[in-house]
């Protein structure tokens, strides 16, 4: 967590900001006890909750299902109350174990990532630099798009792809997602490549370059930020999800990591060391991504961006 | 293993493919004329996008208004039905209906104030302090609502009375001697709602945080430091100087989290189910669609959801159009 969150720097810059960069904090004055205390509570409630999860997943079966995790708090140096068995069974046992569903969250993730990026930079660029008949409109459509939900497509496509034998496959999961995920990632790239100079994309033309030239050679590599923003956006949103996952894969062989963890919780009798660790089975990668990424991430966000 | 090189496959197919397909199509129109060439190649470099927008998104959404008005497996029309069967159902209105408007006034509203309070307050805190505070609030923003429902789950656990509870709020119950609440099944003036919306908000802030924080860094520090001269009070300036000069992001904060708001499901797929009373639209959604195997409620239930979103559609559009006035 070395990235700084103070700065962000937003591809669209708010009036304010534009103004006059921003400052050490408008707000001066010297942190008072009442707002330590206040942000003191806070971070413990942000904190405390997750805490006890992480040390759960450590505890013995026995231990961990009939005393509370703070009791171990209080002897932490007794090392036969500490196991790692909870994330050994939690990943190789059980029906589909987590360890199948951590390959098959990847196997989801990674090209419903993917795919969607090098055809919205494609659209991104027509937008931004190419002059056609009702280009406007059809952007005010993107914006539009942006914020109808996913739900709007799931019954005639869970139909669909029903009867063309596609439900329960990876490829089902993929193209929604590239669909599902398109608005948001044309709206980013292409708010971004309009900040680039147009005097480069000019030159580029008069020296005898095609657009396909143009995109691949100059705009692509100058917009890799924008391309990050979107795909951890789109990685983080794609892997957390439960209800295309649910849907379109349901909770066979192929079943991801949330609608694991979710049928975990279903079910009676699975143990709190089992939950809690299949749940840092589960965020594992995400919080990994989010830590060491987040930089673009908050550029994306700050963006403006909306996703339905 | 063969999953892996499936998706492995996937990648390199899907962006060679793509790139292959884009340099394909480009290569035929530049074989066309020239006054030919300029007028097509937009719809090259467009088209597979508009594509993929319209199979996903516009073409189900038209489809999903037509099934609305269809039966349960979308042999035969009914007319309004389906609206009229929900609409006249008290178990839909008192409950997924009012549950999902509670949460739309309660959720996004503290989501902002406790965003805008973080941001403000740690402002003063030492640079350190304020970094880490930041970063451990914005941190649920990576996991997944399954995630933070199977951490706020075990917060809320309830053993029977005289067993250890190994659940916070209960174990805090137990110190003071008061018997343990089942609190998911706590439905008396939707408490458990209120416990489940916790969640979502405990979630949210961080993301409220940075982008309010961001503005409020933003706020020129000449209008403040006028509001001082003029001898108005902390409370004043934040009130008569920041807030103004910040609303255009608290509006965008609010919206953003609204609309998640408005189609939550995993928390109560995974804390409740819907019982309790505690069922959202978005949950009797995925009920009707799955469960039920209703087309014909899921796509009305559906179509209610879009139009309440309309008018943030337009508000979005608007938005979008006056930010490019500017640029």
């Amino acid at each position: 967590m070395t990235v700084s969150l103070d700065s962000p720097t937003p591809s669209t810059p708010s009036r304010a900001a534009r103004r006059k960069p921003p400052q050490q904090g408008a707000m001066q004055s010297r942190a008072g006890w009442f707002v330590k205390i206040t942000m003191g509570i806070l971070c413990l409630v942000w904190l405390i909750p997750t805490v006890g999860l992480l040390i759960t997943s450590f505890r013995q079966p026995e231990a961990a299902n009939t005393s509370g995790w703070w009791t171990a708090i209080a002897s932490p140096l007794k090392a036969t109350q500490w196991t790692l068995q909870n994330y050994h069974d939690v990943l190789f046992n059980g029906q589909t174990p987590m360890g199948v569903s951590f390959v098959n969250s990847l196997a989801v993730a990674l090209p419903a990532t993917i795919i969607p990026i090098m055809i919205a930079a494609f659209a991104a660029y027509s937008f931004t630099f190419m002059q056609f008949k009702g280009r406007d409109a059809l952007f005010i459509v993107v914006v539009g798009l942006l914020v109808v939900p996913y739900q709007v497509a799931l019954v005639p496509l869970l139909q669909f792809y029903g009867s063309i034998g596609l439900n329960g496959t990876f490829p089902a999961v993929w193209l929604a997602h590239a669909g599902f995920g398109m608005p948001l990632a044309i709206y980013i790239l292409r708010n971004y490549m309009a900040t680039l100079p147009l005097s480069v994309v000019e030159s580029a033309k008069i020296d005898g370059a095609s657009h396909f030239v143009t995109f691949w050679r100059l705009i692509v590599p100058m917009s890799v930020p924008a391309l990050a923003s979107f795909a951890i956006f789109q990685f983080l949103w794609v892997w957390n999800d439960l209800l295309v996952a649910l849907l379109f894969l349901g909770q066979g062989d192929n079943m991801v990591v949330t609608v694991n963890l979710a049928s975990l919780l279903g079910q009676q009798g699975q143990g709190w060391q089992l939950l809690t660790a299949g749940a840092f089975v589960s965020m594992a990668i995400p919080l990994l991504v989010f830590v060491s990424l987040q930089r673009y991430f908050i550029r994306g966000m700050t963006s403006g961006a909306v996703k339905g | 293993m063969l999953k892996v090189i499936n998706a492995l496959l996937a990648i390199v197919g899907g962006v060679l493919g793509s790139l292959l397909l884009f340099y394909v199509m480009n290569k035929v129109v530049e074989r066309l004329p020239r006054k030919w060439e300029e007028r097509v190649k937009p719809y090259v470099f467009f088209g597979p996008a508009v594509l993929l927008i319209g199979f996903f998104l516009i073409y189900p959404a038209i489809r999903t208004i037509v099934f609305s008005f269809a039966n349960s497996d979308s042999t035969s029309f009914i007319g309004l039905t389906n609206y009229t069967d929900l609409l006249g159902s008290g178990d839909f209105v008192s409950g997924a209906l009012l549950n999902t408007l509670l949460w739309m006034i309660v959720v996004p509203a503290l989501t902002v104030i406790f965003g805008l309070a973080v941001a403000v307050l740690a402002d003063r805190l030492r640079p350190r302090a304020e970094k880490f505070t930041k970063s451990l609030i914005f941190l649920p923003m990576a996991i997944s609502l399954v995630g933070a429902s199977t951490i706020w789950k075990y917060v809320y656990e309830s053993r029977p009375e005289g067993t250890p509870q190994v659940g916070l709020l209960n174990a805090i119950l137990d110190k003071f001697g008061i018997a343990p609440v089942a609190w998911l099944q706590l439905s008396q003036a939707h408490a458990n709602s209120l416990l489940l919306m916790v969640i979502l908000i405990w979630a949210q802030v961080g993301f409220s945080m940075v982008l309010l924080s961001a503005a409020v860094k933003g706020v020129p520090e000449d209008t403040i430091e006028a509001g001082r001269i003029d001898g108005a009070s902390e409370k004043r300036i934040f009130l008569s100087i920041v807030v103004p000069q910040i609303w255009a992001t608290v509006i965008t904060v609010f919206i953003t989290v609204l609309i998640i708001v408005m189609k939550i499901f995993d928390i109560i797929y995974v804390m409740t189910g819907g019982n309790f009373n505690t069922d959202v639209i978005g949950m009797r959604f995925f009920t009707e669609l799955f469960t039920n195997g209703n087309n014909g409620y899921a796509a009305a239930i559906v179509v209610m959801l879009m139009i309440a979103i309309v008018p943030v559609m337009l508000y979005q559009v608007r938005n979008f159009r006056r930010q490019e006035a500017q640029r």
